[in-house]
């Protein structure tokens, strides 16, 4: 496990030639690293549009009435925030970007076991992308349905709502191609010696979440099909008019949605797995607990849907096994935190910035995860539901929870992705300054939901004021901790001093290898004969 | 596509670095007809819903449909499978020109399917019989909903079936072009089971449109 290789010449991943030039040599690469970065700057730049959107959206708050749009444009400006972060960003999330570059290279292969389909899967999701912005320019106006689609509004609404369902279908397609790659990959090209039980957790996330997109997404696939069919064709399926239900929409929706959660924050927990021992120089606490919680909470995942339809009219006995059903998925998540503490507990700790996103992860995920109890409760979801409150409740969780891993994965990995480091000092000025915005604009709309303002509204009355006033600000500072954040990652990945193959002392078989990686990743496939997080030696030192 | 390039890319991969996993390519293969199968999971449980609901006119409505026609068109499919099996068994003991010969039989057939189809469903359209028309929209909500699912169903089905022909026609340009041979057959391989997934879709579909009248 010594740093070879090192100072022997070889060609990196990012400088290797094929027989394609210029831009070319990226967007037609099967290298899983380079569609790993692809997906990245992708994502980064939907986040960067949601974002404005979200930006737009809180400046209208800042004073009761009119600010500076009309309501029509607030409906459009949250649907297509909703729909930018979930299918473009958080969705695609760590499996596209860290998932690509380091599932391969943490079970010792040299690609995915599919390459080609897995730059297929890059395309469709740049399809689908470019499909869901430019229903922004066509006649008719951009969707307002909100991110959920829901029947029968969005039969009946005049703007453009089949081009962004059907690029959602097109992403869910590129989602399980992906899925399917993982699982393969996973079942296939681990190196000699890995079995299951050696694999990194981030693996075990990745894979976990792999069989979600599998399993879940072709329902929503339908689903979409059928209410962008219903609009052309009216087959009266969904249309309460002609005879169909629109719950059962919400049922088919939610059954994909629910678990869809699940894709976006297990491969989070992965890397949170993956960056806690490597701070802490410790062995992870609870290895198989971590693993198997995993694959509890994809599981149970499934059996919770209708948590989100307590208030559309569904039987009380429904109801009542789903808000217990819900309550159960608190247990396997809550086996991970306290895994995660006591992997910190007596370890030598270096609070890198990696560390620090974690920590606030932690927090931020903490009170997500609680608020998350009281949606659960059927009494106070009745009062809550539709409130500020929910729209805290799943920042929290998303943003505070996924996307901080993925802003921690960023600083964690980028090392290994570029050779080169970012500057700490801007670094934990950024984390300060999304800690603190974050907090102020999202807090505050726990209370201001609780007294009642509700969701999807560009009005409201002045008592509430002061409160959205502190959110707004507290979104200008968030996005300042966000812009500065990217803009040192870039010049770090460009400019930055060179890292070296393992700055963290890492133990996963990413960092035995150089940095940037070799086009191949491993001279000769490694042996596998330990565990993943062996810091045994140093514990006894 | 770019089947072609793909292939070439392929062979130059081959030759570097990744070995040839048959057995890998199959399991990506069942995922992706488990995937398949949730697809119209979707449609299965909204027709459960549904059939629950209007029981009565989902019978009224199913007595509209052609048996003969429906069960011409279950031979034809199972007959199609037939082919394509027996066409990847010529392969494997290198009957190249019987396995075209087998592979184009089931291309064939799948027209055949689609032929009757359209006749199937211009008949009805002639009676008035589709989403929107002024006679269905005076019957009962329930057989609304019947001919809403029942065009649903069978045209995903029909979108299938163009499909498997489309990845079909390329095996056969494969295996004249000699990339598909009696020692790497696992892409034909593949599209048998793919072929064989929309006809056991179909055996689904027709009892419950045709026969539960
Ligand atoms: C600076 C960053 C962000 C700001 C300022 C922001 C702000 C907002 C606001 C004001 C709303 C609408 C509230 C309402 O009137 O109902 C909203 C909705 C939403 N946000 Fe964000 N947000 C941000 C980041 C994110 C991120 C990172 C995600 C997900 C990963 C996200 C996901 C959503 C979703 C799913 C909705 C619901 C849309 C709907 O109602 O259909 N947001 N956000
Ligand atoms: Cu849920």
């Amino acid at each position: 496990m010594s740093e070879n290789t090192g100072t022997m010449p070889y060609i990196s991943f990012l400088h290797a030639e094929s027989k394609h030039k210029g831009i070319f040599k990226w967007i037609l690469s099967t290298d899983h690293k380079r569609i790993g970065i692809m997906y990245m700057m992708g994502m980064l730049g939907f986040l960067l549009v949601g974002i404005t959107f979200g930006f737009l959206m809180k400046l209208e708050m800042l004073t009761p009435g009119k600010t500076l749009m009309d309501a029509q444009t607030y409906n459009a400006l949250f649907t297509l925030h909703g729909v930018i972060m979930i299918f473009l960003f958080i969705i695609p999330g760590l499996s596209a970007v860290f998932g690509n570059f380091m599932l391969p290279i943490q079970i010792g292969a040299r690609d995915v076991a599919f390459p080609r389909l897995n730059l297929l899967s890059w395309w469709l999701y740049v399809i689908g992308g470019i499909l869901a912005i430019s229903s922004l320019f066509l006649q008719g106006g951009p969707i307002d349905t909100g991110w959920t689609f829901y029947v029968p509004y969005s039969l009946r609404t005049g703007t453009n709502v089949s081009l962004p369902l059907f690029a959602a279908f097109i992403l869910g397609f590129s989602s399980i191609l992906t899925g399917i790659n993982f699982v393969t990959t996973v079942h296939r090209l681990r190196a000699p010696g890995m079995d299951f039980f050696k694999m990194p957790l981030f693996v075990w996330a990745v894979y976990s979440t792999a069989w979600i997109q599998v399993i879940a997404t072709p329902v929503i696939g339908i689903t979409i099909i059928l209410v962008i069919v219903e609009r052309i064709f009216s087959l009266g399926i969904f249309d309460p008019a002609l005879g169909g239900d629109p719950l059962l929409f919400q049922h088919l929706f939610w059954i994909y949605s629910h678990p869809a959660v699940y894709i976006m924050i297990l491969p989070a927990m992965g890397a949170v797995s993956e960056i806690i021992p490597t701070f802490a120089k410790r062995t992870i606490f609870g290895y198989k607990a971590i693993a198997y919680s995993s694959l509890a909470i994809a599981f149970i995942g499934y059996f919770v849907w209708a948590h989100h339809m307590f208030t559309s009219g569904i039987s009380d006995t429904s109801r009542f096994i789903f808000s217990l059903l819900t309550f159960l998925v608190a247990i396997p998540s809550g086996v991970k935190v306290f895994n995660w503490v006591a992997t910190l507990y007596k370890g030598s700790i270096t609070p890198g910035v990696p560390l620090l996103f974690v920590m606030m992860f932690i927090f931020l995920f903490s009170i997500g995860g609680l608020t998350g109890l009281v949606l659960g409760s059927l009494a106070t979801d009745v009062h809550l539901t539709d409130t500020y409150f929910v729209v805290a409740h799943f920042h929290y969780v998303m943003f505070g929870g996924t996307v901080m891993i993925f802003f921690a994965s960023l600083h964690y990995w980028l090392p290994k992705m570029f050779g080169r480091m970012y500057n700490e000092k801007v670094a934990r000025w950024s984390v300060g300054l999304i800690f603190v915005g974050f907090n102020m604009l999202y807090f505050t709309m726990f209370i201001l939901g609780y007294e009642g303002q509700p969701r999807r509204y560009w009005d409201y009355l002045p008592q509430f004021q002061t409160l959205h006033v502190i959110s707004t600000v507290g979104s200008w500072i968030l996005i300042s901790g966000i812009l500065l954040m990217i803009g040192n990652l870039h010049r770090g990945m460009k400019r930055g001093p060179l890292a070296g193959n393992n700055p963290w002392g890492g133990k996963t078989l990413e960092w035995t290898i150089p940095s940037p990686p070799p086009v191949h990743n491993f001279d000769e496939i490694p042996v596998i004969t330990h565990g993943p997080y062996n810091y045994g030696d140093e514990e006894v030192k | 596509m770019s089947e072609t390039i793909t292939h070439n890319q392929m062979e130059h991969i081959h030759t570097e670095h990744v070995h040839r996993d048959d057995f890998g390519a199959k399991i990506g293969m069942w995922l992706f007809l488990f995937t398949e199968l949730l697809l119209f999971g979707g449609l299965f449980l909204l027709y459960m819903a549904y059939r629950l609901q209007y029981s009565h006119e989902f019978h009224i409505g199913a007595r509209e449909l052609n048996i003969g026609i429906g069960t011409f068109n279950t031979i034809i499919l199972l007959t199609s499978s037939m082919t394509m099996a027996l066409s990847i068994a010529a392969m494997q003991r290198s009957r190249k020109g019987l396995s075209l010969f087998l592979l184009a039989s089931t291309i064939a057939l799948a027209f055949g399917f689609l032929v009757n189809k359209f006749f199937e469903w211009s008949a009805k359209f002639g009676h008035g019989l589709y989403p929107g028309s002024e006679t269905l929209l005076g019957k009962p909500r329930g057989e609304y909903l019947f001919y809403g699912m029942y065009y649903a169903m069978t045209g995903l089905h029909a979108i299938h079936v163009i499909i498997g022909m489309i990845i079909l026609t390329f095996m056969f340009v494969f295996i004249v072009r000699n990339s598909i041979t009696s020692t790497n057959y696992i892409k034909l391989e593949n599209s048998g089971l793919y072929w064989h997934l929309v006809d056991l879709i179909w055996i689904f579909l027709f009892p419950l449109f045709y026969l539960m009248r």
